[in-house]
Order: C-alpha cells, then structure tokens, then sequence
C-alpha cells in the first residue's frame, strides 16, 4: 500500500481585498480520492478559498499545489492548461444561455484541450449520461430545472477530466426537492474516486460522504476533523453556535 | 504637421470668427428651445393617441410614427422648405425648421413615451381607478410619473440627438451654429471655424453624452 | 387637382424615375457599407476594451463620446473641406462613408460594451474555469450574449445611421435627395421632392417595422 497522493495543498493562503483581509493563513490537504466539505458561516471566506484554488482570485500570500505542482507561482499564459486539472461547480450554474446543453459541455473540450468534434462530442454524452441527462444534450440551458441545469454544470467541468473538483455551494440555489439529484451525482462522483472539496451546508450529505470535515470561521481554519467529531464532538463555541443556526435551517444568520 | 494645424487649428482664424458663431450658437439654442419643447409635447400626445382603446386614434397615431421615422430629416427639411412654396406655403428657414423637426421628433419621442407607458405595471391603473381616481389623473399623478422615471436615459439621448439634428438647418440657410462656421470657412477658406463649432458643439453635448453613457450603464448592470 | 399637378405630375415623374432609381442604389450602398463597416469596428473595439489597458479604454471612451456628441454635418464639412485644402480630395461618397461609419463605430461600440458588462461575472468565470483564455470566453461565450442584449437598440441606430445618408446631398454625392432636389430645381416641380420621400419610405418603412417587430421579439434590455 502506497502512501496517498496529496492531490491538492494549501499552505499559507492569505487574500486581502484591498484593506480587508479575508483569509488569514489557510492550511489544509486533500488526499486523492478524498471528500473534503467546507462549512462555516456566510462571509468566512469559504468561496474566496475556493475561487484562489484554481486562481480566479490572484492570492495575497501562501502557495497551493494541485498534485504536487505549485500553481500560485505559475505565469499568466499558462492558467488556462492549469485550470483544466481543477473542476469548479458554481452555485449560480453559470451554463451559457445561448448554446444548448451538449455545446456547453463541448465547448472547453473543443477549444482548451483541443479535442476534436467527434471525440468531445461522445465524451459530453458520456458525462451527460453518468449525470442521468443524456436525453436533455439538445435542449437549451433555460428549459432545464436549476437541479438539470446544476448536473449539466458538473458534466461539463467533469468532461475535462480533472484532478480536482471545487464545488461552492452546489445546491443553495436550488428548490429543496431538486437537492437529491445533484448530491446523488456527487455521490457516484466519489465512488469512482474523484478527489472533492466541497462547500456546502446540506450536514446530512456530509455525515454520509465526507471523510473530513473543516468548520471556517473569520478567515481561518477553525476546527477540522472526521464528521462525527465536528458534528457529533465540536470543541469550538463559534462550531457550536454554527452548528444549532444551521440545524435550525438559518445559515445566512451569521453573514456580517 | 504645420499645415494640418494650420487648416484645422489656426487660433487667429478662430479668434476672428468667434462672435459670428457665438451668434450662432445662441440661434442653436433659440432653435433646441423651441424644437425640443414641441418634440416632447408632440410625443406625449401621439404616445398617448397611440395607446388609446379608440381604434381609428390609435391607428392613426401608429401610422403618423412610423410615416415620419421612415423619413430622414433632411428629406421633410427639404420638403417643408422647398417643396410647399409649390403650394403656395413659404414658410421662413426658422419655421420651416420648427416644423420639419417637430414631424421627426415628435415620432422619435412618442416611441421613447411609448415604451416607457407600457413598462408601468397593469396593477398600477387598477389600483389608482380602485381609490377612485379619474383616468386623467391616474394618468397624471400615477401612471406617467413613473413612465417618464423608466425612460429618462432614453429622453435625455433622444434630447441630444435632436439639439445635433438642428445642425441641419443650416442646409436651407438658417444662420445658426454650423451656416456661420461654414461662412467664415468659405470666408477665410480655412476649416478652423469648423473645428471650433465642432468645439461648441462639444462643449454643450459632451456633458449629455457621460450623462447618458453613466446612466445606461447603471440600469443596466442592476439587471 | 393644382395639388396632383404639383407634387405628383406623371410627366416629371416618368422622366425622373430611371435617375431616382439609380440614386436608390447609392443610398443602399452606402448604407451597406456603412452598416457593415461601423459594427464591425464597434464591435471589435468593444472587445478590445475588455482587455483593460488603461490607456486603449481612455481613447476608446473619448472616441466614442465625441463620434456621439458631434453633429454627423460637421464632421463631414470638416473632412470634406479640411482634407481638400490639405491637398488630400476625398470624394464626397467617400467622406460620407467615413464619417457614418465612424458614428455607426462609436454608437455600436457603447451598445456592445454595455451588453458585455451586463453580462454576469459567473459567465465569464465559468469559461475562465474551465480552461478557456479570456479571448476564447469573450469571443464564444460573452460578446454572443452582448450581441443579443444590444439587438433592439443596434437596429434602431443603424436606421437613424443609414437615414444620415441622405446628407450626401449637401456635399454632392448622388444618392436620393440630392438628385431628386436637383431634378426639382431642372422641372419646377415639387413632384421629384414627392418621389424621393417615397424612395425613402420603401426602403424605411420596412426597416421600421422590422424594427417594432425586433423589440417585441427581444424585449428585455433596451
Ligand atoms: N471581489 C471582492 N471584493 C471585495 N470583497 C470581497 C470580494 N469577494 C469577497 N469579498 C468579501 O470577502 C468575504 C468572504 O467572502 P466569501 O469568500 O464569499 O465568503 P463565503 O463564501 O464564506 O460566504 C466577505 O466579507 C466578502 O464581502
Ligand atoms: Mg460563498
């Protein structure tokens, strides 16, 4: 048995916003095949971690490393190649209203990684297939319900065959009934070993699929541990607090 | 480089002609005045006629619209000021000005009320005819308030089209802003009358533009 | 009857009719040169703006803010008479089709720089994150969704532009007013002037119900 690779390290991060840091010295490691789920309150900076892992924010300070590579030092020219190892699922979706299903999930295919038609087109199905929408690849964006629209979204990062998939809040933008559909994909998603950092507040999900839990608070790494130590055992008052709030379904309670 | 200031920049030249065109930047003025007063009241009305229930009005309305914002400018200007004196109606430059403009504009801005009428909500009317206001006066005190609020950007770009639309009437020898400058250019045959009267033109539109342009974005990144 | 005698004798009509024909042609053919040309320029210096160098952006702005502030005539006198005594004899088709394309530039420019910062940050982030460059996003993802935005107003700029045409009349170039004001002066009749507002309205009133039936289709986003 090999050790585990670290598929994605962060050491140090620090990221201000002008005057306002917003991160203060973020640690954290994800192993291959892990699911990590982030939680904490509104405005922790959970998604300002998440958007500096594949650089669409330029962190202040720190370094990240996507298998083993240190990617916060890497110029400009080369983000692009980058980014295609790093998967990100938005809340908002964001698909491309003006192309159908099956162009959004070919379009990076075509254009970043320079697939052929033919080849990006099956490979879109497939994706498309394993998120249960294979029948929908014609129809466009908007005829889709937001959970569709959500899988759409994970089939077309899933198509470039990342090393990491980044998700920010993937369901809080979606009707309660619509949930299911979207966590059950990320579900096969980890059993076929794709290494995961999650943001998100569905605590149930996370009690099943999360091999670690890691509680943000204030822009640091409060608290982190297996889930049934952050949710069963949480040491931190602020954890605590967090956790009634949310249990009591007031997550945006603590945004300041 | 010397002769292209010379032709276009000669500050002599323009010292010498600037109170022939500041006479006619005040007969520009006289003109936007009158011009853009009618323009507004002339497209309110036709707005108005074009959203009545009462068929034949709002047809015609409709149709007096489209007629005069087929035609460019110019053609009614030339019509008006050339081509009625065949039927016996000679008008003066000014007025023929007046009442070319007043066609084009008066069609341009009853599109702008138009659209900006239509935007307010259904349950606005209702709700001012349910506390018993007449339909003059939900019209007056509810309905076109928040109208001209939702178009204002577009009454204010419309407002700048039309003060360079009266540039025109120097083409049937209006002494206004532009005839003068190309006077004292055929005078001193030198461009640099134009350049300033392009400089006056700026001076009073520049303004109006930033405004439009910060305007427009605003509505639209809040959407 | 004076009155059809006046602005609608079949005579005049008849002999003028193959010169306004062939003046109908100018008028469209500058106007499709003038149509082409301006959105094309607009439209790539709305994309070169996204790329946010500073000093680019200030030339653009300023382009954009005095091609829609000036009057289109004074422009053209300008060009016209400036550039013939700096030696340089433009035509007068030539000056027209610059200074409307110019105009055209300036005002599709600020339509689609509007359309694109309307554009949700999530679509640009979206393309960024799945590996595509910031002219790969811009080009298949952000400016199509521009364009679409800018539709209603673009088409109404485009026929106040292309109506801008008639005055070539004033610098001689031979499209429909100017021939038709000439052939009334030769006729003494009012009759040309009738057929020239007629000329206009067969190629605008399609244009203008074109464009009702455009704002209807795309409502949303003036
Ligand atoms: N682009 C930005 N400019 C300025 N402040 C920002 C920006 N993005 C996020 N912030 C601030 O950073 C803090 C953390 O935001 P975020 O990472 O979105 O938190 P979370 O995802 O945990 O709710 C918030 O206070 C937010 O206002
Ligand atoms: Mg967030």
């Amino acid at each position: 048995m090999t050790k585990p690779r670290t598929m994605l390290e962060i050491a140090g991060l620090e990221k201000s916003f002008g005057e306002v840091q917003v991160l203060k010295s973020i640690d954290l490691k994800v192993q291959e095949g892990e699911l990590v789920f982030v939680i904490g309150p509104s405005g922790s900076g959970k998604s300002t971690m998440l958007r500096c892992c594949n650089r669409l924010e330029e962190p202040t300070s720190g370094s990240i490393f996507i298998d083993g590579q240190r990617i916060t030092d890497i110029p400009h020219r080369d983000l692009d190649r980058m980014r295609l190892k790093v998967g990100m699922v938005f809340q908002g979706f964001n698909l491309y209203p003006q192309m159908s299903v099956l162009k959004n999930v070919m379009l990076a295919q075509v254009k970043a990684l320079k697939r052929s038609k033919a080849e990006a087109e099956a490979r879109a199905l497939e994706m498309l297939d394993q998120v249960g929408l294979k029948h929908k690849a014609g129809a466009m964006p908007a005829e889709l319900s937001g959970g569709q629209q959500q899988r759409v979204a994970i089939a077309r990062a899933l198509a470039l065959d990342p090393q990491v998939m980044l998700f920010d809040e993937p369901t809080s933008a979606l009707d309660p009934e619509l949930v299911g559909s979207v966590l059950k994909v990320m579900k096969g998603l980890r059993e076929k070993g794709m290494t995961m950092l999650v943001v998100s507040h569905e605590m149930q999900f996370a009690r099943e699929a999360a091999d670690r839990v890691v509680f943000m608070d204030q822009g640091y790494v409060a608290e982190q541990g297996t889930p049934e130590e952050i949710f069963g055992a949480p040491k931190s008052e602020r954890l605590k607090t967090f956790l009634s709030r949310v249990s009591h379904g007031d997550v945006e309670a603590e945004a300041d | 480089m010397d002769t292209f200031i010379q032709t276009f920049f000669n500050i002599d030249i323009m010292m010498q002609a600037f109170p022939l065109l500041m006479k006619g930047a005040v007969m520009t003025l006289k003109l936007c005045a009158v011009v853009i007063l009618c323009g507004l009241t002339g497209g309110l009305m036709l707005a108005l006629a074009a959203l009545s229930p009462r068929r034949f009005l709002r047809w015609s309305a409709i149709g007096f619209i489209d007629l005069f914002r087929a035609l460019p400018p110019l053609v009614l200007l030339v019509f008006v000021y050339s081509g009625l004196p065949f039927a016996g109606i000679r008008l003066a430059p000014f007025w023929a000005v007046v009442i070319a403009f007043f066609l084009n504009n008066s069609a341009y801005f009853a599109e702008v009320f138009r659209a900006g009428i239509n935007a307010v909500p259904k349950g606005q009317t209702e709700a001012a005819r349910a506390t018993g206001l007449s339909g003059p006066q939900t019209l007056i005190h509810v309905v076109l308030p928040q109208a001209i609020r939702n178009v204002l950007p577009d009454l204010l770009s419309n407002t700048v089209e039309v003060v360079k639309l009266t540039s025109l009437a120097s083409v049937v020898s209006l002494s206004e802003l532009l005839y003068n400058a190309n006077m004292a250019r055929s005078v001193t045959y030198n461009s640099s009358p134009l350049v300033l009267a392009a400089g006056m033109y700026l001076v009073l539109l520049w303004p109006l533009v930033r405004v439009v342009s910060r305007y427009q974005r605003g509505l639209s990144s809040s959407h | 009857m004076r009155f059809l005698e006046t602005f609608f004798n079949g005579q005049v009509i008849l002999n003028y009719l193959p010169d306004l024909v062939h003046a109908m042609g100018v008028t469209l053919g500058l106007a499709a040169a003038t149509i082409v040309t301006g959105i094309l320029c607009g439209a790539a210096l709305a994309c070169l703006r996204v790329a946010g160098l500073k000093v680019v952006n200030f030339f653009i702005i300023v382009f954009a803010d005095i091609m829609r502030a000036l009057p289109p005539l004074v422009l053209i006198m300008i060009l016209f008479f400036g550039m013939s005594s700096l030696g340089l004899n433009l035509s007068g088709w030539t000056v027209i089709y610059i200074v409307l394309s110019l105009v055209l530039a300036a005002f599709s420019e600020e339509i689609f720089w509007g359309g694109l910062t309307s554009i949700p940050a999530g679509q640009w982030e979206a393309g960024r994150a799945t590996g595509l460059s910031r002219a790969q996003t811009l080009f298949h993802i952000t400016f199509p969704q521009a364009a679409r935005r800018g539709i209603p107003p673009l088409v109404n700029r485009v026929l106040a532009t292309t109506k801008l045409t008639a005055l070539g009349s004033v610098i001689g170039v031979k499209e429909i007013l100017s021939v038709s004001s000439s052939a009334q002066s030769f006729s003494g009749s009012a009759t040309p002037l009738t057929m020239a507002a007629i000329a206009y309205l067969i190629i605008f009133i399609p244009a203008v119900i074109l464009s009702h039936w455009i704002e209807r289709r795309y409502h949303f986003a003036t």
